[in-house]
């Protein structure tokens, strides 16, 4: 079907603003490759159904909206966790700030040097893991991702690193308009922590491409921390071999818009992969966890949980599906989404999918929302807990489960703290 | 309506009942055609078919601008291509719009007038069209009439009502029970008030067709405070070749009245697909209740997808009063494709909506079926549980919507949907949409897929119940929730249906 007119425009001058980077012939190839699939798909409209619970207007416009940086006195996260810090200072990599890049048991290049080498193992990712994610549901804004990404890391984990990985945003400029790609290889049984914290930009655009080999294991912990007005879209696109495990947590708090979406492909027998979300939105909030996971292999497991929390006209959004594709039996999928509503003006929208084209298979999903419960509040507030208190402690209750998913210790500490002090701290 | 003579029904599920599967040996039993002479109007639709129509229904100026008006509509809409079913392009300027038994061309004053053709077609659909107790799926029921309940039946062929049963003694309770044509003359009042108020002819692409086409249905208008005396029933058949059929049915229950509608479809097996688009309105006011079930039993077609109906349905409710209560009941067995979401608009205070469903897809059919529960008044509450069960290739979608708009606080939705796959071949599918714009408002919703649990297959089979009679039974437990809340001669024969349905699905 031809795209539609004003598509047609919205993209053209999206396009219009931006110049695409130089580099080998590979990359050059693969960039040309997202443009002419971008001017194809069009980028995301509000009458498009993938995007019928979020505006994209804001993330598709040629011109950013200004987002005064957040000013904060408080600690970053995981200022405490031992680990190797890159920092993109509005989406350029600061080699000042960061931490020299060699670990071992592991590889890390800028994204813009190895994309300048005639040869490279990235050749076999950047853009591949996103060309595949298009289909059925295409997802055009990490197609110009593709195109026009400037910055960012290619790593490749060939052992056991004896620290996490850590990508460290930081939003000082106004206008600031920041597109980062990077490529994760984890091989046959290595495993690597990836680290992720900040607002990044007033506009941040991100794709994650991560392979993980036979027995390989990603974990995946972000924290997307307090600046009001920033607005990002990020997506992650990884594929999963033989018995592999993958786990991605990712930590809101405030921002103006935010949509992550995570499209997983469990490609080898007995892959695990578990995706989960806490959300605070409090006052001018929009989050979209959109998370798309598709079974093609036997005996897969795959777990989502999504909680979020709204207060003050915030609203959060959940767009989650399954799809067991023929063959792919002994699939266990489960899928939860639930919202705790504080106030009368926040909203959940959701839609939750189940798309299942094998037999033995087991797969659930439930989504709930609705404000506290009564007798809890009553419980405590009957035994003298302050009303203030005992709404945030029934509101850790509730994001509890999402905290579990990480299974660092010492990780799971550093966000539940965080969580208890963004919690505490009104508008 | 099935010809269950032969089978003794008891409560629950039971031998017999799963022996009936093998007496009847999965073949679609309704899809004979009755020999008769028909009238038809053109191929095709445009202004002059719409006119046609309302003109052989000797239809008001009203009526006519109103079709018109909806055909303008319609050639500006474009087919929905959202659903999960996927069928060839229908062409609509290929197929009759319209067509009548000659013999009913002038209209039968009473049912002794009425062609015995036509009465002997629903005679052997097992819908005698006499003013005697029915109690239909229960041997003996008609030798011993006293005993029976009654059911009105308003039985459509093609695009007529051939008649309508118990009128007189509806009348007498102020229950005005006839075919939409006949209430489009007799009370131009009611029609003009009610028709395309909660299905507005604008609504989609399908309903905007059936309000500039449709031929007959139904219409019930239950007075205040009145409990219709006797269920009332629609029996629709498709007999022509190359006709679609569009009805359209509108109720209208007063305040505090009560009425249980129940309707039935079947069709001749060919090998051509052919077209059904109803719309169903049904007005509630306060205190009102109304229960509405289905046993679709279109032709789905043969065991390599070939032929079927198409079965593009709107049916919606409007709660308007405080305290009203919609029930919408559905057993969907039949068509090759199905697009159906028998919706509740929650607008009166403290209204309810439940929508139990069983949709079962063999051989190559398509289902695409589910609800939406519109809130928009307090304290609203609405109940959701749907069963599908995919065998064969067939594609099985439950679709639904829960919307709690930011007026309807204290409201409460619960909804289950549990899919069925029985074979590696086929597909169950869920999407639902859930939109909560308040916080006092409970939305909860839960959603499984599974396969027959072998365990439960390995009890039956040891017990010296065959393959075939085993899924049955294990299949019944799954849907029982939704079987019960069916009046009983529809449960009676959903059970059957259940069992014919999956004929050929094991193995």
């Amino acid at each position: 079907m031809a795209l539609a007119k004003t598509k047609q425009d919205a993209t053209q001058e999206r396009l219009a603003t931006l110049t695409l980077p130089d580099g080998a012939a590979w990359a050059t190839a693969a960039r040309a490759d997202a443009v002419a699939r971008l001017r194809q798909a069009g980028l995301p409209g509000r009458r498009d159904e993938y995007w019928k619970y979020t505006d994209p207007a804001s993330l598709v416009q040629a011109d950013v909206v200004p987002a005064a940086p957040y000013q904060t006195d408080e600690a970053p996260v995981f200022g405490q966790i031992d680990r190797l810090r890159i920092v993109f200072r509005d989406g350029v990599f600061d080699a000042e700030e960061s931490d020299d890049l060699a670990l071992e048991g592991i590889e890390i290049e800028r994204l813009s040097d190895a994309t300048q080498m005639d040869i490279h193992w990235a050749k076999n990712l950047y853009g591949v893991l996103e060309k595949r994610g298009q289909d059925p549901v295409a997802r055009p804004l990490a197609t110009l991702n593709t195109g026009f990404a400037t910055d960012g890391v290619v790593i490749r984990v060939t052992g056991r690193p004896s620290k996490p990985v850590s990508l460290v945003y930081l939003h000082r400029k106004e206008t600031s308009d920041a597109i980062l790609h990077h490529i994760i290889h984890v091989e046959e049984g290595a495993a690597l922590t990836l680290l992720e914290n900040g607002p990044a930009a007033a506009r941040f655009s991100k794709v994650l491409e991560v392979e993980v080999a036979d027995r390989g294991a990603f974990h995946h912990i972000r924290a997307q921390g307090r600046d009001h007005e920033r607005r990002a879209v990020t997506h992650i696109f990884a594929r999963l071999g033989d018995e592999s495990l993958f786990k991605s947590f990712t930590l809101t708090a405030n921002g103006v818009m935010t949509r992550n979406e995570v499209v997983l492909e469990l490609a080898g027998q007995n892959g695990v992969a578990h995706v989960a979300g806490a959300a605070l939105g409090d006052g001018a909030f929009h989050h979209d966890d959109t998370v798309f996971i598709t079974h093609d292999a036997v005996g897969g497991e795959s777990r989502q949980v999504f909680k979020k929390v709204l207060r003050n006209g915030a609203t959060g959004v959940f767009q989650g599906k399954i799809l067991v594709k023929p063959g792919a039996q002994k699939t266990d999928g489960y899928q939860i989404s639930q919202s705790l509503m504080l106030d009368d003006d926040s909203q959940f929208l959701a839609k939750p999918e189940l798309e299942i084209y094998a037999d033995d298979v087991a797969c659930s999903h439930g989504s709930t929302s609705g404000e506290i419960d009564d007798d809890a509040m009553f419980y405590l507030r009957s035994r003298g807990v302050p009303q203030g208190a005992a709404q945030d402690l029934l509101t850790r209750a509730f994001l509890a489960e999402v905290i579990e998913e990480i299974d660092d210790p010492e990780i799971a500490e550093d966000i539940q703290s965080r969580l208890e002090s963004w919690l505490q701290r009104r508008g | 309506m099935a010809d269950l003579d032969q089978v003794q029904v008891k409560e629950g599920v039971d031998k017999d009942t799963v022996d009936a599967v093998t007496t009847i040996g999965g073949a679609y039993k309704y899809g004979w055609e009755t020999e008769i002479e028909m009238e038809y109007a053109p191929k095709g639709v445009n202004p002059d078919i719409v006119r046609l129509i309302s003109g052989k229904n000797d239809e008001p100026d009203w009526m006519t601008e109103w079709r018109l008006s909806a055909f303008e509509r319609w050639t500006g809409l474009e087919e929905p291509t959202w659903a999960m079913v996927d069928y060839p392009d229908i062409d609509y300027q290929d197929l009759y719009y319209y067509a009548k038994p000659k013999s009913m061309e002038v209209k039968p004053t009473s049912l002794d007038e009425v062609d015995p053709k036509l009465l002997a077609t629903y005679e052997k659909l097992g819908i005698p069209l006499k003013e005697q107790m029915i109690l239909a799926g229960v041997e003996g029921a008609a030798a011993t009439p006293s005993e029976g309940r009654k059911v009105a039946v308003d039985a459509v062929f093609d695009s007529v009502s051939v008649g309508t049963t118990f009128q007189a003694e509806l009348a007498k309770a102020g229950v005005i029970f006839c075919s939409i044509s006949e209430a489009i003359r007799e009370h131009p009042e009611l029609v003009r008030k009610y028709l395309g108020t909660v299905v507005p002819a604008s609504d989609n692409f399908f309903a905007t067709l059936n309000s500039a086409v449709f031929s007959d249905g139904s219409f019930v208008y239950v007075p205040p405070g009145v409990r219709c005396p006797m269920e009332l029933s629609t029996y629709f058949r498709i007999n022509a070749e190359n006709t679609g059929q569009f009805e359209r049915t509108l109720i209208i229950a007063d305040k505090g009245s009560y009425v249980s509608y129940l309707e039935g479809c079947t069709a001749p097996q060919r090998d051509t697909n052919q077209l059904h688009a109803a719309v169903v309105e049904i007005v509630l006011m306060e205190d009102a209740e109304v229960k509405y079930s289905t046993v679709q039993n279109w032709y789905p077609g043969d065991e390599n997808g070939v032929g079927g109906i198409y079965n593009f349905v709107t049916k919606r409710a409007d709660c308007r009063g405080a305290r009203s209560k919609i029930m919408w009941t559905q057993v969907e067995t039949g068509s090759a494709v199905t697009w159906k979401y028998p919706s509740c608009v929650l607008r009166g205070e403290e209204s309810q909506g439940e929508f139990y469903s069983i949709a079962i897809a063999n051989n190559y059919q398509q289902a695409d079926t589910g609800t939406k529960m519109i809130h928009l008044g307090k304290n609203t509450k609405s109940r959701i549980v749907s069963k599908g069960i995919s065998a064969g290739h067939a594609q099985n979608t439950y679709r639904g919507q829960v919307s709690m708009h930011p007026r309807a606080k204290g409201s409460r939705n619960y909804t289950q949907c549990d899919s069925l796959l029985i074979g590696d071949k086929c597909g169950a599918h869920t999407v639902p949409y859930i939109e909560v714009r308040n916080n006092s408002s409970r939305v909860e919703h839960e959603a499984t897929t599974s396969k027959v649990d072998d365990d439960q297959l390995f009890y039956c089979r040891q017990r010296g119940v065959d393959e075939e009679a085993a899924v049955a039974l294990v299949v019944n437990g799954f849907c029982k929730e939704v079987l019960q809340a069916l009046p009983m001669e529809f449960a009676m024969e959903a059970q059957q249906l259940v069992a014919i349905s999956l004929e050929g699905s094991v193995g």
